[in-house]
């Protein structure tokens, strides 16, 4: 029933149809039989209706059986979501990146070679693409009913979503959380194509890439002012930082990802490297969410020179 | 047996006769009674209000790109639907009128604990509302009723302060409500009335009193810190500002689920009242169903992260809101099979308020169930956010709180009036907004499962069949509630006289004439029995 009437269109999308199909029989099986036992007892025991009415006090072994019984079930249920659950929230380790920037009122692309598209997003059949998401204004909504996944899209803080197309074909994309008065019109679609569809469309668009972009970014906006290995001010050093530890001058450890790098541009003051003085101006409105993301690409490309290690970056 | 039939003569010396006369009598009344009547029809304006919102919504949306109201127009009207029909209805609903009414007549009581603070939770209450008609007047507000940040804090152009302003000032009209429940319970009941006598619709209240008075404080902080963050761009909210979007839905949450259960457990206190009467036999499982209720109203303050499993909150966290949610299914699973129980080998009559109960329990009963969709984490990624949540809570509130609250104004009307309604009349009303409910909210869950988002006034043209479906049945439901005011007004110059019973009911509320006196009854009453002692051929 449920696969004719909205298609399946990514690896995860059967899974959880055999789950919703087999809580349809369940919770159908049960409100029939809820509807039936009261019209039984309706037309049995109606006024004026011989039938036996001697005995039918309360008895504990009928109440602990429907107390226990439907707790056995949910359970079982539980314990089937939570598995497709923890799937969903875990990327396969051979996931493409794509980089989403939600605003009032459109969703903005980013490939990681540089391609970038509006409301639309071509992905290629049977790669895993992870999404990482995140939005300039308000809280949005990246919602694909084909692939059965859903994840809000969060102003300040990137959040994740992966899928593997199994169908080819266009199949809407729709902002589901209220989002003010263009919501219904942030809507889009995703593209899945054959994978040799996919590289000659991504030829096509030719872009210079999104590390090379920030690096642009990076001395467009000052960074390398302080930042350049050569520079005299004294801050950190960027090279080999993605995915280091990084001290903090509070004496806690933070891992150098997506998130951190994100807010040290906007919120420089809020998580402070351990040994720098908090002179770094914040970003705040005087940078878009992408350019942010191309900058953290940069970061990302920088690799460690000469083996020397970065262990206070 | 005829049921109902007149029980005797209409009772000259009643609360609505004693007392001080005219306007004064009312508004600075300390009768629990009249307290009652204010709130409900405070309440019933109310509910015109958010029914007039809601038929401009299911108007939009019978073509897919409507544009006979302006988007804007659209957002203000769903918004105000919401808080209307939650904070100024559904919330007072079922506690401020009936449980007013009937909470001291059931336990024996002349009042509630503190009159003058009951009528004072009514003026909050109507101060409230008068800030919720200003933002109307003035324009109205976008935000929809859930006010998410940082979208009503830094980007809404529309009156989010004044509406807040509004839930703000009648939550503590809930909180004083509760509190007077609360002691009422504990210090007034009359001799003999032990905690295991008291019918369940007292379990229910006091539940209910409960949840209001622990939850409600936690609404009111996270409003008055939306409107900090607004006026005074105090980085709470908003990470522009240095603040965190989803710690409003935390906070939020934290006071809305358990909202729900204030109008859920009302409703299951009414629907076992009816049911028992209707049935005429003791309810099945009188302490599972009073402990159910208690189990409902304390997990219900644990499962408030059902609402954020795709809003970025840890996984684990939403594992473990996941396993609560489907915990504080139980106890109201229980709750259904007794009622179901409770009519085996039951004397049942089909008069209207049992009708309304046994809609009720259908309704609930598949709200409830499709409730365990959403509380399965893998679902509900696909289905939250959609029409398949608005069709479930609709069933749970509409379908489930609005049918109780009718079934109880109708098995309580003669004795709040003292007069007989149109039995045939109020049993087409109540079949009539039964189909009506479910030609409009069944369609619903069909466009929520192929993906219709929520708040969309333009929508894909392939869900306009449902949705004109829907709206269909919304003019259906509009007729069957429109009738009660007529048949139930009429009654009370042409009805003929209840008489102190006219149910045969069980319950000390009916041992009083109608309408009862002032001070509620003629001999103070001594309990020697359990409630329900149907002894009906």
């Amino acid at each position: 029933m449920s696969a004719s009437s909205l298609p399946q269109a990514s690896s995860y999308a059967p899974a959880v149809d055999h789950l919703f199909d087999a809580m349809l029989l369940l919770c159908g099986a049960v409100a029939i039989g809820v509807f039936a036992v009261m019209f039984a007892f309706c037309i049995r025991y109606r006024r004026g209706h011989a039938a036996d009415r001697e005995g039918g006090n309360t008895r504990l072994g009928v109440e602990l059986a429907w107390t226990l019984v439907p707790f056995a079930l949910f359970l079982g249920i539980f314990g089937w979501s939570i598995g497709l659950w923890a799937k969903l929230r875990t990327p396969p380790a051979d996931s493409v990146p794509v980089y989403i920037v939600a605003k009032q009122w459109m969703w903005r692309v980013q490939h990681p070679d540089g391609t970038r598209e509006i409301d639309t997003l071509h992905v290629p059949l049977g790669q895993p693409v992870r999404l990482v998401m995140i939005s300039q204004d308000v809280v949005h909504s990246f919602y694909v009913p084909a692939f059965r996944v859903k994840q809000d899209v969060l102003p300040g803080r990137y959040t994740e979503l992966w899928f593997t197309a199994t169908r080819a074909g266009r199949f809407p994309l729709f902002c589901s959380e209220y989002c003010g008065v263009g919501h219904p019109s942030m809507r889009g679609s995703v593209v899945a194509m054959a994978p040799a569809d996919y590289a000659r469309w991504l030829h096509a668009q030719s872009s210079p890439g999104l590390a090379a972009r920030g690096a642009e970014l990076f001395r467009r906006f000052g960074c390398s002012g302080c930042h350049d290995p050569g520079s005299g001010v004294h801050a950190p050093d960027l090279r080999g930082l993605y995915g280091a530890p990084v001290p903090l001058s509070d004496g806690s450890v933070v891992r150098a990802d997506d998130r951190y790098l994100h807010d040290s541009i906007v919120l420089p003051r809020s998580q402070v490297a351990a040994g720098y003085a908090p002179i770094m101006p914040s970003y705040q409105g005087r940078i878009g969410e992408e350019d942010i993301l191309a900058l953290i690409a940069y970061v990302k490309s920088l690799e460690v020179e000469g083996g020397q290690g970065h262990a206070h970056p | 047996m005829r049921i109902p039939e007149s029980t005797g003569s209409y009772a000259r010396d009643n609360y609505l006769s004693q007392g001080r006369p005219g306007l004064r009598g009312w508004l600075l009344t300390h009768d629990h009674k009249r307290v009652a009547i204010l709130y409900a029809l405070a309440i019933t304006g109310f509910f015109a209000l958010g029914a007039v919102a809601a038929a401009l919504v299911r108007l939009t949306l019978v073509q897919p790109d409507s544009q006979w109201i302006s988007p804007e127009t659209y957002d203000k009207s769903f918004t105000f639907h919401g808080i209307v029909m939650v904070w100024f209805f559904l919330i007072p609903s079922i506690p401020n009128t009936l449980g007013n009414f009937l909470l001291p007549l059931m336990i024996g009581a002349r009042d509630v604990a503190f009159p003058r603070l009951n009528l004072f939770s009514w003026y909050l209450f109507m101060l409230g509302g008068l800030f919720t008609i200003a933002t109307l007047l003035l324009g109205g507000v976008d935000t929809g009723w859930t006010f998410y940040t940082p979208f009503s804090t830094m980007f809404s152009n529309t009156h989010v302060i004044m509406a807040a302003a509004g839930v703000f000032v009648s939550g503590f009209a809930s909180i004083v409500s509760g509190m007077n429940f609360i002691v009422t319970v504990h210090t007034m009941r009359a001799p003999g009335m032990r905690w295991f006598r008291l019918p369940l619709f007292v379990w229910a209240i006091y539940a209910t009193s409960v949840v209001m008075m622990l939850a409600t404080p936690v609404l009111a902080m996270t409003l008055l810190l939306i409107a900090l963050e607004r006026l005074a761009g105090v980085g709470i909210f908003d990470p522009a500002l240095g603040g965190d979007p989803v710690l409003f839905q935390h906070f939020f949450w934290f006071y809305s689920h358990p909202a729900v259960y204030i109008m859920v457990l009302p409703a299951m206190g009414v629907t076992s009242e009816l049911i028992c009467c209707g049935v005429r036999r003791r309810v099945f499982g009188y302490r599972f169903m009073a402990w159910s209720m208690l189990g409902i109203a304390f997990i219900g303050f644990l499962v408030w992260g059902h609402h954020m499993f795709v809003a970025g909150q840890s996984m684990y966290a939403s594992i473990a809101f996941s396993l609560l949610s489907f915990a504080v299914a139980v106890p109201s699973a229980i709750k259904v099979f007794n009622w179901l129980a409770t009519m085996y080998k039951g004397v049942i009559d089909f008069h209207a308020p049992m009708l309304y109960a046994l809609g009720f329990v259908g309704l609930f009963t598949l709200g409830g169930l499709t409730g365990l969709f959403l509380a399965a984490v893998a679902l509900d990624v696909s289905l939250t956010d959609t029409y398949f949540v608005v069709a479930h809570f609709h069933y749970i509130m509409v379908g489930g709180a609005v049918m109780a609250y009718l079934g109880g104004i109708h098995f309580w009307w003669p004795k709040i009036t003292g007069r007989l309604y149109s039995e045939p009349l109020a049993r087409f009303a109540a079949i009539l907004m039964f189909v009506g409910f479910n030609v409009t909210f069944f369609p619903q869950y069909v466009l929520g499962y192929l993906g219709m988002p929520r708040r969309y006034h333009d929508y894909p043209p392939p869900f306009q069949a449902l949705n004109v479906v829907s709206s269909a049945g919304a003019a259906i439901l509009a007729v069957a509630y429109l009738l009660p005011l007529w048949y139930l007004g009429r009654s009370l110059w042409r009805g003929a006289s209840a008489g102190p019973n006219p149910w045969h009911a069980t319950g000390l509320e009916w041992t009083t004439p109608s309408p009862p006196p002032h001070d509620n009854f003629p001999e103070p009453p001594v309990v020697e029995r359990g409630p329900y002692d149907y002894r009906d051929p």
